[in-house]
């Protein structure tokens, strides 16, 4: 396997650059520069707030500097809040590549276009010379995720993905699965696989902060449908996501934009800190897969059920398919079948084997599914964070 | 009727205490999983459980390995089990908005 060596030390298995857009006015401009460069990795990003928010910034300045990414074009109107001159500075400090294209000053419109178009051709003759080094498996990052769930995701695709999680992260990767939301009862049996007693009460204490957050947004965690599935208990579905992150240890706990200091499995907390302030915690699923890349996710394991077609930009998404019967509607749209198991056309075990030979496929440069088909959604919104706590981490203290 | 088959099932992790059915079952089907051998005692549709053996009232229902709740009364080998002869053991509702406790 080989990967592009960034100056931190990291390295990437695409070489993308984006275009990020950093207020919804700019955005227009941003989407026609990339429609130049349809069939190359030239990704639009964004963030469409005129308020600036420190976890806006710093998700973008993480996705901006993300190992996949070569080199970043912003796009501003120009009388936003975002900070654009401080987020340039830290993608120059990370020897990547930068320009600042402010819509106001460069003509408007299709002047700003032209002008972004040609930064972007001289970008990519400049990348397509980069020479890939020597990448080991020890040095990937996976997330996890599911969408468009129903009663086959915790039977086949989540668990299938946990078999490939424990390979992955016993030949030394980092894996990291999320939505705390989702894990309401699973806190304790989190806490147990613990890699210290101190990081289990960091778990119990997020997912408890989790639980408080949707009461207060009333968001209802059990539905009749759920019940007409077969799920009987509230812990009962929270098993069935978490079921996503195998048999690990957990080394630690993160929030959005921090990185794995090392292999090893990680849950990352997505429920925003304090008072319920900007809604709901993440409004769909690229919100939580924008969160799992800007943590340095490399590769992202989509499962469905009902059957989701996202994809993702900057890193590729592994759509996992739960559901048999979905699968032989959506086939051209997923990239595993785990829902065979459910008809007796293999094992989880064997499900998880694929997963872990596909993710090293697309780390080598095999396209996905949704990558093939051209989706590469990507959304961001207000939240805030406190840092996490100093036993959050492997080593620390 | 339908005659008696043996039901496709699945069993999530050695420890559990229950099956899931991977299709709609009839009384009298059999499933085969390990070493047991056991004889569906009711109806039960795609994705809910049945019991792999005899469950005591209190005992917890184990699913992926994972207590996922308790039985509410005996049940026997072959049962579906379901809301209906068991109960969470979190005190988070998932019934109605009564301030996030059940109600015994």
């Amino acid at each position: 396997m080989k990967g592009y060596l960034r100056p931190d030390g990291r390295k990437g298995i695409r070489n993308t650059i984006v275009v990020a857009y950093l207020i919804e006015c700019a955005r227009h401009v941003a989407t026609e520069i990339t429609f130049m460069f349809r069939d190359r990795d030239v990704h639009v990003i964004g963030f469409p707030g005129c308020f600036p928010n420190e976890y806006a910034f710093d998700m973008m300045s993480k996705l901006c500097t993300h190992p996949n990414v070569g080199a970043a074009l912003l796009v501003s109107l120009g009388c936003e809040g975002f900070n654009r001159e401080g987020l340039a500075e830290n993608i120059a400090a990370s020897g990547r590549p930068v320009e600042t294209l402010v819509i106001q000053q460069n003509g408007g419109t299709a002047a700003s276009i032209e002008k972004g178009g040609t930064w972007v051709s001289k970008q990519l003759e400049a990348l397509a010379a980069h020479q890939q080094v020597e990448m080991g498996i020890d040095e990937l990052v996976i997330g996890t995720i599911c969408g468009g769930s129903d009663g086959t995701s915790g039977l086949s695709a989540n668990p299938g993905m946990g078999r490939a999680f424990d390979l992955l992260i016993a030949e030394g990767a980092a894996g990291i699965f999320e939505e705390t939301g989702e894990l309401i009862g699973c806190e304790q049996y989190m806490a147990d696989r613990a890699a210290t007693p101190e990081l289990g009460e960091e778990i119990i204490h997020c997912v408890e902060k989790a639980r408080q957050y949707y009461e207060t947004l009333g968001y209802g965690s059990f539905s009749p449908g759920n019940a007409d599935g077969g799920l009987s208990t509230i812990e009962e579905k929270s098993m069935g996501a978490y079921a996503k992150s195998g048999a690990s240890e957990i080394v630690g706990l993160i929030k959005p934009g921090d990185h794995p200091p090392a292999g090893g499995l990680y849950l990352l907390d997505v429920i925003p800190d304090g008072e319920v302030r900007f809604g709901f915690p993440n409004i769909n699923d690229n919100a939580e897969i924008a969160e799992l890349i800007a943590c340095g996710a490399h590769i992202n394991l989509f499962s469905t059920g009902r059957g989701s077609v996202v994809g993702s930009a900057i890193s590729p998404v592994i759509k996992v398919c739960a559901n048999p019967e979905t699968f032989r509607r959506l086939s051209d749209d997923m990239d595993v079948d785990a829902g065979r198991i459910l008809e007796n056309r293999g094992t989880l075990d064997e499900v998880g084997s694929e997963i872990r030979d596909l993710v090293l496929a697309v780390a080598k440069g095999q396209k996905t599914r949704s990558e093939a088909l051209g989706h590469r959604e990507f959304i961001l919104t207000y939240k805030s964070f406190e840092p996490i706590g100093p036993a959050c981490l492997p080593h620390s203290a | 009727m339908s005659v008696p088959k043996t039901a496709n099932c699945l069993l999530l992790s050695p420890q559990d205490n229950v099956v899931v059915a991977c299709e709609d079952t009839n009384v009298g089907d059999r499933i085969e999983v390990e070493r047991d051998r056991i004889i569906v005692q009711e109806r039960v549709t795609l994705g809910h459980k049945i019991a792999r053996r005899n469950v005591r009232a209190g005992e917890n229902i184990q699913k992926y390995a994972a207590p996922i709740g308790c039985a509410s009364r005996d049940i026997a080998a072959g049962e579906h089990v379901h809301t209906h002869n068991m109960k969470s053991n979190y005190l988070y509702s998932h019934t109605s908005r009564d301030g996030g406790k059940e109600s015994e």
